[in-house]
């Protein structure tokens, strides 16, 4: 259920779950990891950098992962990599985002046929958000984050914490890792 | 010098080549793998040579001719010349002598074509796998080199999804 506000003279009020507050809060307190693979972290850096002004939103990049929400998969992942990411978004708090930033996270992109090259971040971590493109502008990975902070929105976010809402289908659990993390 | 002047400067020291591949710009001479550090080191020391600078060292898989090269590519900064220096190491168990000793540069150079090719460079510093992670199997720019289904779980395919209807 959405605030409802009461503009009121006194000061005002707000009518609304708790949810809702804790929400409004999340949503406009995105922090992304400041991590990127390939080229598209040039795209990411634009993103955070006066032009785009993702600050505005409350995006602010965090330098380790503990207080980051939304971890941005910013170009081509190499084997080498993968256990690394995944160390990553394990040490990221709950609850926690991905996108996958183009064509190379999505789906391995021009160097599906690598040997060296994860086919999509999706085989590694759950993606939230897919952003096509090679590399996508900084008005889309904007747009990418935006529709994070519609998630967050929409999330029944005490029923998540205490666990009663499944997690994510990990498509890389430990058990499949042999000991690569 | 020309690439002939080197190359005839060259086998004074080292012998004549297994093979001499004469060309425009980039003219190379083969030399046996048992004397490839001999000629490194001629190549970098004799003051009419002085090719201090490695600008790569890598290799080439070539199943036909059941060798794998290890090609040298030289440049000397003082006398504005280049050359290139190539061996032939069998392709079952290649070795070669190291030129990370001659050359610093040559040390992560030759970690890449172990990486890649599976040449063992005997006397290497610190021989170990460069871009792969350590625990790959096989050497993929081998052209025999087969690729697995999966590295530690994750699959070398994207899974197959089902087909997305089209309407109309």
């Amino acid at each position: 259920m959405e605030l409802q506000f009461d503009r009121g003279p006194e000061g005002g009020f707000a009518v609304g779950t708790l949810d809702a507050l804790i929400n409004l809060g999340r949503k406009h307190s995105e922090w992304y990891l400041l991590f990127g693979t390939a080229c598209c972290a040039i795209e990411l850096m634009q993103t955070g950098g006066p032009r785009t002004d993702a600050d505005r939103f409350g995006m602010v990049f965090r330098p380790t992962p503990r207080q980051a929400d939304v971890m941005i998969l910013a170009g081509t992942i190499t084997y080498k990599m993968a256990s690394r990411i995944r160390r990553l978004y394990d040490q990221m708090a709950e609850p926690k985002y991905v996108i996958a930033m183009g064509s190379c996270a999505n789906v391995g992109g021009p160097f599906y046929d690598s040997y060296a090259v994860v086919k999509g971040g999706d085989l590694i971590v759950p993606v939230d958000v897919y952003l096509a493109g090679c590399p996508p502008r900084p008005e889309a990975l904007l747009e990418g984050l935006m529709l994070i902070q519609q998630k967050m929105e929409r999330e029944p976010f005490f029923a998540k914490a205490s666990g009663k809402l499944p997690p994510p289908a990990d498509p890389w659990p430990a058990s499949a890792r042999g000991g690569a993390v | 010098m020309t690439p002939v002047e080197i190359k005839d400067r060259l086998v004074q020291v080292v012998g004549e080549p297994v093979e001499w591949q004469a060309g425009p710009a980039d003219a190379a001479f083969v030399v046996a793998p048992e004397k490839w550090y001999a000629a490194a080191l001629a190549l970098r020391d004799l003051p009419e040579l002085d090719f201090a600078f490695l600008r790569t060292l890598c290799g080439v898989d070539r199943p036909a001719a059941n060798c794998i090269e290890v090609v040298a590519h030289l440049f000397s900064y003082k006398h504005k010349h280049a050359f290139v220096l190539k061996t032939r190491v069998g392709r079952q168990a290649p070795r070669l002598a190291t030129v990370s000793s001659v050359w610093p540069a040559a040390n992560w150079h030759e970690r890449e074509t172990y990486d890649l090719f599976g040449v063992s460079f005997d006397g290497h510093p610190d021989l170990r796998r460069l871009l792969l992670p350590e625990d790959w199997v096989g050497h993929p720019l081998c052209k025999d080199y087969q690729e697995p289904p999966s590295y530690q779980g994750i699959p070398m395919m994207r899974p197959a999804r089902p087909a997305m209807e089209t309407k109309g």
